[in-house]
């Protein structure tokens, strides 16, 4: 891709992000949310990261679900599970799920 | 900025610090696929500030690597960022004192790791929650233009099998987590990411979407349900 063209693109990608990153802290004032709404934002955090995580682990190269491949991830993944529990601590998680991903990654065949 | 603003900003700065281990190895992986996009490290990093968004990002310069058309790449990236109009809806109630240009500015600077770190804080309503907010989101924006700049130099020469990707994960695990509160918040939290493995194959990752709302439905009907019994605590956090 030319260099015009990516800038052209990325700049698309960016106003459209922003118009959807600002879409409610803008319209808000013009409207009122209704009491489901308010309710059902509670649940966003969990719902939309655990979205992001789980493919990302159980679903390994080619789109095969739980294959060899994705053993060190599922190790990992429980480990930064506890951790995350356990300590609260993101770099400490970070640390402890990468590691524990890359032994796992060294021992199983 | 008074004292009561500038703690409530350090305090944010101070949080998004700590997400440094997991936003420098995704620089990394960033440049590792932008030394694959055939554009230059500069022009690649261009889209760090142009549109600030990891996995937008991401899949721009694969599917540009790829040599897709423009308008498919835009569209794929504008359904991966879908999800940033409910992390908009989230924080919307906790901006409505601010003028225009306070709300642009947080409104570029909010991602998925601006929206786990502040959602809390923005619900309880805090006077400076805004400025924690800000904190949060310019230390984020620092790190992850100076990560994908590194990266950009020299991700393309970092083996794949070091599995530096999934350092990204990692921290939404250690995100999500420890601010699951109550049964409704877990078993949207596992709805959704059952559904997101269901729908994995549906393209430009609308199964990401169909997930998370799967999600927060299964949260809303499980709190009614935990609500209709004697002695469960109704959920009132949004009951301002």
């Amino acid at each position: 891709m030319s260099a015009p063209a990516a800038i052209a693109t990325f700049v698309a990608i960016g106003v459209l992000t922003f118009a959807m990153r600002a879409s409610f802290i803008f319209l808000l004032s013009h409207m009122r949310m209704p009491a489901w709404f308010e309710q059902a934002l509670r649940y966003v955090p969990a719902a939309a990261l655990s979205a992001l995580v789980w493919p990302e682990i159980v679903i390994g190269r080619g789109g095969a679900l739980l294959s060899p491949d994705t053993y060190p991830k599922l190790i990992a993944g429980a480990v930064a599970l506890v951790s995350a529990l356990i300590t609260r601590s993101v770099p400490l998680t970070l640390v402890l799920g990468m590691a524990a991903l890359w032994l796992a990654q060294a021992v199983l065949p | 900025m008074s004292g009561a603003a500038r703690k409530a900003f350090l305090e944010g700065v101070r949080d998004a610090a700590t997400l440094l281990p997991g936003v420098a190895p995704f620089g990394l992986v960033f440049g590792t696929i932008a030394a694959a996009s055939g554009l230059t490290p500069l022009l690649a990093h261009s889209s760090s500030y142009l549109i600030f968004a990891g996995s937008a990002q991401l899949i721009t310069l694969s599917l540009i690597g790829l040599g897709a058309p423009a308008a498919l790449i835009v569209l794929t990236a504008a359904v991966i960022n879908l999800r940033h109009m409910l992390y908009s809806a989230g924080v919307a109630a906790g901006l409505q004192h601010l003028g225009p240009g306070w709300r642009a500015l947080l409104s570029y600077l909010l991602t998925d790791e601006s929206y786990a770190m502040c959602f809390q804080r923005m619900q309880s309503g805090g006077p400076f929650a805004h400025w924690h907010m800000l904190g949060v989101g310019v230390l984020m924006w620092v790190q992850w233009q100076i990560s994908t700049l590194i990266g950009v130099f020299v991700g393309g020469v970092l083996p794949e099998s070091w599995g530096l990707g999934f350092a990204v994960p990692v921290t939404f695990i250690a995100l999500v987590f420890p601010s699951i509160k109550d049964r409704p918040m877990l078993i949207a939290a596992l709805v959704s990411g059952f559904v997101a493995v269901l729908t994995a194959v549906l393209p430009y990752r609308t199964g990401i979407l169909v997930a998370a709302t799967a999600g927060i439905i299964a949260g809303v009907v499980s709190n009614r349900f935990a609500g209709a019994q004697p002695g469960a605590p109704r959920d009132t956090t949004l009951n301002r």
